[in-house]
């Protein structure tokens, strides 16, 4: 979907109540999928500060994801990875997604070096939420980080998925004070190797990205590490076919990058894989 | 035998930025390559795809710095793309206009061959006076002219020299009977900046291709510059060409605006008879 500003101009003209439960759309069926997907697990709400974002909201949200035929979605505060203290957007995304709660999910941001962190981290999963999202690429912390292996041990302690987000943009358009590197695929050999009970999700990692992950990690420590698929091409080059045929499907999920990216990619990518993506089985996410 | 409705939906569709690979290049998938293009295209619904095929890809010259003795059976695979499949591929002449005289004799050796569009990569910024006698024969041909672009260059990057919205601008105003078409908003940079510089240059077409899939894109390009002025393509990525047909399938447009962003535009600006399957169209 891109701006789909007309039509959500529409919707978001109708009244709606706030803060109360809503009556949650149904995902149907649509072309591309073996619909409907269970869960996207990497979208946003909130703005962005590079580019204006249209209606990055979380009613829009659930529209957009009945209309591709996704069940549920992680969640994610998109200012919050560019503040430094992440606890003002956490508390605003959770109440944000109150009245979503059937279908949106929080996935907090946790900086292991702020003080308090490991008190904020419980107190995010006592309140439920099935992942958190943390950006070292965003607060200068170098592969194999200390605090940021000790994150990756609480997450997987408190069976918690530990989301990671390569890039955001393609680098060829960011803005000029947008300067800090992608994620590097040794960021996230260190925390599968460092912590390998937990639950690793890379979100927009390109092909090279993920086979270098993959190949560098062993056959245990590979299966806690999940990617989506937003940044892979398919035809003619069919890097998403390849991957599925070398390191399996089972080792992907589904994520769009909504509000950043259309959720159309995802859907697209799978409808022209061979025979539609029919065989290829992502990743189990009940329980997710 | 099972009819499979066209993932990209109904009605003629024209890959106005299509690109095939050769023998002699640097990928020695090539064959594997054109062939999942032209099946994907099959399963998206794509009538025709309108490609280049850019010297040796880098092989022997730099794919947008291509040398005159890669330029020749580059062109002539594209062509014979087009033999093989007449009901499916055209070809642009790819030239680079540093060797300009070579350039257009191969310009009039590719028409009479049955190129239907000029091609011109990053070998010259566009808006340097050289490129005037090419654009030229591109009008006396009656051909579009696709103009790769880097949306907003701020900078040099290495391998290209690159032109951005505003400088095929500058060259758009200096041959308005030629139509050009402005390459890949979404193959990197910001295309917000394109919006802006070519809004007010008619002559000026848009190609949705590339990579990149930002949501707000397709309204942006609409709000800029009109269906009337669009055309889909999808370049290198099929997959995100998929992703933006349906996503314009939301944005609000008309069956009329759709039709013109998927076929109707590219029938408008491309010679008469260059798609014999689709039904006629006025001429721009």
């Amino acid at each position: 979907m891109p701006n789909d500003s007309r039509e959500e101009a529409a919707d978001r003209a109708r009244p709606s109540p706030a803060r109360t439960p809503r009556p949650t759309p149904r995902p149907t069926p649509v072309p591309g999928l073996p619909s409907p997907v269970s869960l996207d697990v990497n979208t946003f709400i909130g703005a962005f500060p590079y580019r204006h974002l249209p209606h990055p909201d979380p009613d829009v949200l659930v529209r957009v994801l009945a209309r591709e035929g996704v069940a549920r979605a992680w969640v994610g505060h998109l200012p919050s990875a560019f503040h430094r203290d992440p606890s003002a957007g956490n508390a605003e995304l959770l109440r944000a997604l109150g009245p979503f709660a059937e279908v949106l999910r929080p996935a907090p941001v946790v900086r292991p070096d702020w003080p308090g962190w490991r008190e904020s981290l419980g107190a995010l999963v006592a309140a439920g939420v099935p992942a958190i999202r943390a950006y070292p690429q965003l607060w200068g912390m170098a592969a194999g980080d200390r605090q940021l292996v000790a994150l990756a041990e609480a997450c997987a302690g408190a069976r918690c998925a530990l989301v990671l987000t390569v890039r955001f943009e393609d680098l060829r358009q960011r803005h000029s004070l947008d300067v800090a590197p992608d994620l590097s695929a040794a960021h996230v050999r260190e925390l599968a190797r460092a912590a390998p009970g937990g639950r690793l999700v890379v979100t927009a990692a390109g092909k090279e990205f993920i086979e270098e992950v993959h190949w560098g990690l062993t056959p245990a420590e590979r299966a806690h590490v999940f990617y989506d698929f937003s940044w892979i091409w398919g035809p003619p080059t069919d890097e998403l076919a390849q991957l599925f045929r070398t390191i399996g499907s089972e080792r992907f999920v589904y994520g769009t990058m909504w509000p950043l990216r259309l959720t159309q990619g995802a859907r697209a990518n799978l409808a022209l894989l061979p025979g539609g993506g029919a065989g290829d089985a992502l990743a189990d996410v009940r329980g997710w | 035998m099972t009819v499979v409705a066209p993932l990209g939906g109904p009605g003629p569709l024209v890959d106005v930025h299509a690109h095939f690979f050769q023998p002699d290049g640097a990928r020695a998938d090539w064959a594997a390559l054109n062939a999942s293009r032209l099946s994907a295209g099959e399963r998206i619904g794509i009538t025709y795809h309108v490609a280049s095929v850019l010297g040796s890809w880098g092989r022997e010259s730099p794919t947008y710095f291509q040398s005159p003795r890669d330029t020749v059976p580059a062109n002539d695979f594209a062509l014979s793309m087009q033999r093989t499949h007449p009901d499916r591929v055209r070809s642009y002449v790819a030239i680079n206009p540093n060797d300009t005289e070579f350039a257009l004799g191969e310009m009039d050796r590719c028409v009479a061959l049955g190129a239907i569009g000029l091609k011109l990569a990053a070998a010259r910024r566009c808006d340097d006076p050289l490129l005037d006698p090419v654009i030229e024969r591109a009008r006396l041909h009656g051909l579009p002219v696709l103009h790769h672009i880097w949306q907003h260059r701020r900078r040099h990057w290495p391998s290209q020299d690159i032109s951005d919205g505003g400088d095929l601008a500058v060259l758009a105003r200096r041959h308005p009977q030629v139509s050009f078409i402005l390459a890949h908003i979404g193959g990197g940079g910001d295309y917000a900046h394109t919006f802006a510089a070519v809004r007010d240059v008619p002559n000026i077409h848009l190609d949705l291709s590339g990579s990149g899939i930002d949501r707000g894109m397709l309204d942006d390009a609409v709000a800029a510059v009109g269906a009337r002025r669009l055309l889909w393509g999808a370049d290198i990525t099929l997959c995100t060409g998929l992703a933006k047909l349906w996503a314009l399938d939301v944005i609000g447009l008309s069956p009329d605006d759709l039709a013109d962003v998927r076929w109707r535009n590219a029938a408008r600006i491309f010679p008469t008879g260059a798609f014999p399957s689709l039904e006629p169209t006025p001429h721009a």
